[in-house]
């Protein structure tokens, strides 16, 4: 019982909200905000909590201490969500659909959760499909928007596709390895062109979901026509969640063939990289804009990957730390203004500082913790990334990269132009944030500077990182 | 702990004051307190280091202190000083101090402009007194990325423009440099052991040549952009021009020498091998730089161009005395880096004021300015004259002791380039001179002008702060050449056991 007790914990509340949704009268579903609010931020904490780790249901389900402060981080990113949104629902035409609105979410964490300590690819697959088929049904949540009709039946379609392929790919490695769990499939997968074959499906289903180039067709988009909060949930918890599990897989069921995977990284990683800086140059709508940047930034997760090394699973998770603070702050940013103003264009941000100088310094700071710029936790995370994959002897790899940074520093400066430079007679006027908003600013504010000055986190990270399995 | 920690407290406090402030005067005397107390604590260090020197203290570093911070990549907060350290961060303070004074009538947003001046005065002191690569690299940033909104908020011209230009030539600069400190790290020891990134571990250990020959180009490139090296300079003229007048005083008096500073501390100091094999190519750069800045200064003529183009020529003779590589011609570029500071400081601060005064910047609309503005006038004489190195200031001392150095080599090939430095001594008396003439003799062309006041007190504060230093420098720069000589015996003996001795 205890060794799942993150998923448990969050199988509870959404029973919860279930029942109370059947008692609840229409018109007064909005007072469900603040109870899950708190609700959710005590599953966060109570997930901090040591206890047992092990494996269940005869190895399908395991956790170790690395996996539990994965949940954490999840939870956190969750939680950060679940705070921002709480103002775009309050809105009338949301006001009747907020319980199915956290179930969904909830049910996605729940998949990322047990897709993240699956110890075999049925409970993988399972928490997979879990994590990604309510995503769906929320990006499709604005439904009377045309945007959000779309955007959910676009991420239906290409999550069914990419899932497919990701089983075809899996059907081959249970051909060749006559077994599902990833303690039996490791030692026996050496790397036959059948099992070569399994795996590049395997992959390109996982690069369809961290939606890595070429297979991020789909993530423009339904970035822009979600509904911005699930965007950020898309673009931050959800792709962490499969990222982690990715590397560990790599790290563990795939290390036979190592040399392999790493030859391919490199070049996806390029040209992630590369792709979606050039896109994210031309993006005028934030929402567009932000989702590119984050299929470049999806690239440097990868930096961590190649090699195999335990230093480089630390700073993976590190960096999807950050990132979940960076992002989210600025996703925090645009949804505030988008939901009391409805513009989400680049352009509209013009003079943003002098009239909301506390917005436009949040996203000034949340878009250099992206793009790498000190003192913010973003500067940490990329240096280290780039040295682990410099740990290889990768430099030209590094500065490919490093040189990518500075093209991501474009357009993150083209933004910051628009807040702090620009003047404009049609500034956006002064908003009056309410408390749930200002309150996931401050605390992406908080951990985009204390992620990077206090080393203790990453060195909690790296510790568990040696007990990976 | 030592007491050096406080050059970045006291900045950092500084802009926290004056973030909370609510009026203009508030902020501006926030700012003046807090960058007085940093000049005296300069003033302290400065006597404290020598007292420590005089004492006996022979340490290579004094003052050090050393924190663990990144357990496991082995990264401290390691910081500490030696005598070229100590001097540039006195320039530091007295330009950033003379700079607040400079920007009295900042009105827009005078907030967030100390803050970020501040901020990114912050991150200067604290890149001179880094000692570990990693911090020292943090702190390039924080001073680097400033820029971009000071430019681009309080600049004039084409200010967006210069400001992306400027910043993200830069920052491809520190990328470079980024890649040479990883390389540099993962070659720090060659025989076994911990990896680190502490500069004096570094220079310790023989790197391979291998790496020093693939890492020294990004280290010393990166660092050059900053330093305008020849062809990586194109940044300098725009930003400078579009600054506003602190900025630029700053920029081209301080933020620039980080660029000078890091290819002598870093790239030479712990890649002397590849050093002495590619000097050459930087060489020619640089020697293409100081006559290609000095005459680009000929043709301009918007004021802040011309001296923009001025200290893209003063600054690379600096990287020029560096890649000669011998004790004479180091002391020269640490000098010359010092009193090109102090110096272009002074211009940009009487261009700013003279700005604010006729409301152009272009000489030609100009003149006779010695009638109505004597004081700003003749402190614009006295800065020109040290610019093309009359003896008594700052600049006679530091080019003298290049040229001295760099002549020393007598191979051809280190003789002509050092004739041709040197001739741009000349090419640099006609410009100054040509603009003493234009601008402030003669008649007065405008009549306008007739109306225009003299320096306030503000300006006259930032105005002779400057002057002192420079006539300071210029009557006893023994003081301050033993101080950077001590300093320099670490980094000579390194260069000299790495390569062949060239005398």
């Amino acid at each position: 019982m205890l060794i799942m007790r993150h998923e448990l914990l969050l199988i509870a509340i959404t029973v919860i909200l279930l029942l109370v949704e059947i008692f609840l009268p229409a018109g007064k579903k909005s007072r469900i905000i603040t109870p899950v609010i708190l609700l959710m931020t005590a599953v966060m904490i109570l997930g901090f909590i040591p206890g047992p780790t092990g494996t269940l249901f005869g190895g399908m389900y395991q956790t170790s201490a690395l996996v539990i402060m994965f949940k954490n981080i999840l939870n956190i990113g969750a939680l950060i969500v679940i705070i921002q949104s709480a103002d775009w629902l309050r809105k009338p035409e949301n006001a009747e659909k907020i319980s199915e609105y956290y179930i969904l979410l909830l049910s996605t964490l729940i998949g990322m959760q047990y897709m993240v300590s699956s110890g075999d690819f049925l409970m993988f697959y399972l928490g997979l499909e879990l994590a990604t088929i309510p995503l769906a049904a929320l990006a499709a949540y604005e439904r009377f928007k045309e945007k959000s009709a779309e955007a959910g039946v676009k991420l239906i379609f290409s999550s069914a596709l990419s899932s497919g392929i990701l089983l075809y790919g899996l059907s081959m490695v249970y051909g060749t390895t006559g077994t599902l769990y990833f303690a039996e499939v490791g030692p026996a997968f050496i790397g036959t062109p059948l099992q070569v074959l399994g795996f590049i499906f395997f992959f390109a289903g996982m690069a369809f979901k961290i939606s890595l180039v070429p297979f991020h067709l789909w993530t423009a988009d339904v970035y822009e026509g979600a509904p911005i909060n699930i965007t950020s949930y898309l673009s931050v918890v959800s792709k962490g969640a499969a990222a982690f599990i990715l590397t560990i897989l790599l790290f563990t069921v795939f290390s036979k063939i190592a040399m392999l995977w790493s030859n391919v990284l490199y070049i996806i990683i390029i040209l992630t990289i590369t792709l979606g800086n050039l896109f994210a140059i031309r993006q005028q709508n934030l929402k567009r804009f932000l989702a590119f940047s984050s299929i470049a930034q999806a690239g440097f997760i990868l930096l961590g990957m190649i090699g195999q090394s335990q230093y480089g699973m630390a700073t993976v998770i590190y960096f999807i730390l950050i990132y979940i603070f960076s992002n989210l702050g600025a996703f925090g940013v645009v949804s505030i203004i988008s939901n009391r103003t409805g513009l989400e264009n680049i352009d509209d941000y013009d003079g943003l500082y002098r009239t909301n100088p506390k917005l436009a310094m949040t996203m000034m700071l949340s878009l250099f913790s992206l793009a790498g710029i000190p003192p913010v936790a973003g500067f940490f995370g990329k240096f280290f990334l780039f040295a682990a994959a410099a740990n290889h002897g990768l430099y030209i790899l590094v500065l490919i990269a490093i040189i990518n940074t500075i093209i991501s520093l474009y357009y993150y400066l083209l933004v910051i132009k628009a807040m702090f430079l620009n003047r404009s007679d049609r500034a956006i006027p002064k908003l009056k944030s309410d408390f749930y908003s200002s309150l996931g600013l401050i605390i992406c504010l908080v951990g985009i500077f204390a992620i990077g000055i206090f080393s203790t986190i990453f060195e909690v990270i790296n510790g568990l990182s040696f007990g990976l399995y | 702990m030592s007491f050096l920690i406080l050059f970045i407290i006291i900045p950092v406090l500084t802009s926290i004051g004056i973030f909370f402030s609510k009026t203009h005067m508030q902020v501006k005397w926030t700012a003046v307190i807090g960058m007085s107390c940093q000049l005296i604590l300069a003033g302290t260090l400065i006597y404290l280091f020598l007292a420590a020197r005089a004492a006996g203290n022979t340490a290579e570093i004094l003052f050090s202190q050393d924190v663990v911070w990144y357990k496991n990549l082995n990264i401290h907060f390691f910081i500490g000083v030696d005598g070229v350290s100590v001097a540039m961060i006195g320039l530091t303070s007295i330009v950033i101090f003379a700079g607040i004074f400079a920007s009295w009538d900042v009105t827009d947003l005078p907030r967030e402009f100390f803050t970020s001046l501040i901020l990114l005065a912050a991150g200067v002191f604290g890149f001179f007194i880094s000692l570990d690569l990693f911090t020292l690299f943090l702190f390039y940033e924080i001073a680097v990325i400033p820029m971009y909104l000071l430019i681009g908020i309080w600049g004039s011209g084409p200010r967006h423009y210069s400001a992306m230009k400027l910043t993200l030539m830069l920052m491809g600069g520190s990328a470079l440099i980024m890649l040479g400190l990883l390389g540099l790290y993962f070659n720090s020891a060659p025989n076994g052991g911990p990896l680190t990134f502490n500069l004096i571990q570094i220079s310790k250990v023989t790197i391979p040549m291998a790496a020093q020959r693939f890492f020294f180009p990004f280290l010393f490139i990166g660092f050059g952009v900053l330093g305008a090296l020849f062809p990586f300079h194109t940044w300098s003229p725009d930003g400078h021009a579009s600054a506003p007048t602190a900025v630029s005083m700053l920029h081209a008096g301080v933020l620039m020498k980080l660029g000078g500073y890091g290819c002598y501390r870093v790239a030479v100091f712990l890649l002397p091998g590849a050093a002495h094999e590619m000097a050459w190519i930087f060489l020619i750069l640089t020697t293409i730089g100081v006559v290609y800045g000095a005459f680009g200064a000929i043709w301009q003529k918007d004021l802040k161009y011309i001296n923009a183009y001025s200290s893209v020529s003063h600054c690379a003779l600096v990287l020029f005395a560096v890649l000669m590589m011998n004790q004479t011609a180091m002391n020269g570029a640490i000098m010359q880096m010092i009193s090109h500071g102090i110096m272009t400081a002074l211009f940009f601060a009487l261009i700013g004021m003279i700005y604010g005064r006729t409301h152009t910047r272009y000489i030609n609309e100009m003149g006779g300015l010695m009638k109505v503005m004597p004081f700003l006038a003749v402190a614009y004489v006295i800065g020109g004259l040290a610019s093309l190195g009359l003896p008594g200031f700052s600049g006679f001392v530091a080019e003298m002791t290049v040229f001295i150095g760099s002549f020393q080599h007598n191979d051809v090939f280190h003789r002509v380039c050092t004739i041709l430095a040197a001739s741009s001594i000349v090419v640099t008396a006609v410009y100054i001179l040509r603009v003493v003439g234009i601008l402030l003799l003669g008649k007065i062309r405008n009549p306008e002008f007739n109306h225009i006041s003299d320096a306030k007190w503000f300006d006259r504060m930032s105005v002779v702060t400057l002057i002192l230093g420079i006539t300071a420098i210029g009557m006893a720069p023994l003081w301050l050449s033993d101080m950077i000589n001590n300093g320099l015996v670490p980094v000579m003996q390194r260069i000299l056991l790495a390569g062949p001795i060239i005398h």
